[in-house]
């Protein structure tokens, strides 16, 4: 078995790794005035898109990352595959 | 100039107490007048690790409401005269302590002794927040385990924030004080390494406290770690840590102690 366990990553590595995603999300928020910025951005910005396109919750991602030089605010919106086909033609 | 001292860690379990009581010892036995106070209203312990559990007259909740006086209810320790006790409330809840009353004591305490050393509870609510509050410097107390090293990131973001200190715009000093290091562990990657800690934590490191018998066995008979068995590994690594908490540069070494060949042979777990 030994030979097998040896392909495994070392437990601490994967303790330190885990940690480490998980602590830079909730340090992001963290900050309840930020998550609530957030939430507000996703609501609004649901419903400028959802005037023009029909799009699930789910596939707009709104991200903040806060660098100490600048900010980076993230928008992701998936928008269906037969309604953009439309508007191009 | 006194010096208020937090000892937190968010986690229940990690060795606030153990430390707070090792450290106020380690620093008492140098000769500085040092009084450590329990904030853990309703789960007293500290006066029972340090074997002042029947002494207990008058609580910090007696002193902060006025009922008593604060030098009718410090305890001096017997076994070292410059360090002394508040106790907490056993049968009273943390709603007892007002912040006014809190930062009356504080006052008090700051005018008496050169160390103020808060025992926080664990959490991070109501009672762990008056204990940072008036802090200059924290303790987190931390064990190489995930849980633990989350819980005391949560802690250090509210150190940056519910704290008087941080209200006025000023920065409260943070030491990371790692217990229950298994050094040997950490060589095999079963265990997270101080250098992993420190990576994520990122806060200066104050000291390694190794796994060891000796902590169990100094609460058991009602001792600091540094005044019944003051040449143990915890003990050193304490000693250690409240030298640089007085201002000493000295480097951070992982205590260990030579396993000889015969507790090889018969298996005895070495301290280290």
């Amino acid at each position: 078995m030994s030979f097998l366990a040896k392909r495994q990553p070392p437990t601490s590595a994967v303790a330190r790794d885990r940690l480490q995603i998980l602590l830079a999300h909730e340090r992001s928020a963290g900050e309840e005035g930020e998550s609530d910025l957030l939430k507000q951005l996703h609501k609004e910005i649901m419903e400028v898109i959802a005037r023009h396109v029909a799009v699930d919750q789910d596939k707009v991602q709104i991200k903040l990352d806060r660098g100490s030089g600048c900010s980076m605010l993230e928008i992701d919106v998936e928008v269906p595959q037969e309604l953009s086909n439309k508007r191009a033609s | 100039m006194a010096k208020v001292l937090v000892v937190t860690s968010g986690k229940g379990g990690v060795g606030k107490t153990t430390s707070t009581a090792a450290l106020g010892a380690a620093l008492a036995q140098s000769g500085q007048n040092v009084v450590v106070v329990d904030f853990d209203v309703g789960l007293r312990n500290l006066d029972l690790v340090m074997g002042a559990e029947r002494r207990v007259v008058f609580d910090l909740i007696n002193v902060v409401q006025g009922d008593a006086r604060l030098s009718q209810a410090l305890i001096r320790d017997k076994r070292c005269e410059t360090l002394s006790i508040l106790p907490a409330s056993q049968t009273r809840d943390k709603d007892a302590l007002t912040s006014e009353g809190v930062a009356r004591v504080m006052d008090e305490l700051r005018e008496k002794f050169d160390w103020v050393i808060c025992d926080s509870p664990a959490g991070i609510e109501r009672g762990a927040q008056l204990a940072m509050y008036h802090a200059d410097a924290a303790v987190i107390v931390t064990n190489p385990e995930v849980s633990s090293v989350r819980d005391s990131d949560r802690i250090i973001g509210l150190l940056d924030i519910k704290t008087q200190k941080a209200e006025r715009g000023e920065k409260i000093e943070k030491h990371l004080l790692l217990t229950r290091y298994d050094p040997a562990r950490a060589a095999r990657k079963e265990m997270l390494s101080v250098e992993d800690v420190l990576e994520i934590l990122s806060i200066p490191l104050v000291g390694i406290v190794p796994e060891s018998e000796d902590v169990l066995k100094a609460s058991n008979v009602g001792a600091p770690v540094t005044l019944s068995s003051p040449e143990s590994l915890p003990a050193r690594a304490y000693f250690e840590a409240a030298r640089r908490l007085s201002g000493e540069k000295i480097d951070v070494s992982v205590p260990t102690e030579k396993r000889g060949f015969l507790d090889w042979l018969f298996g005895k777990k070495g301290a280290a």
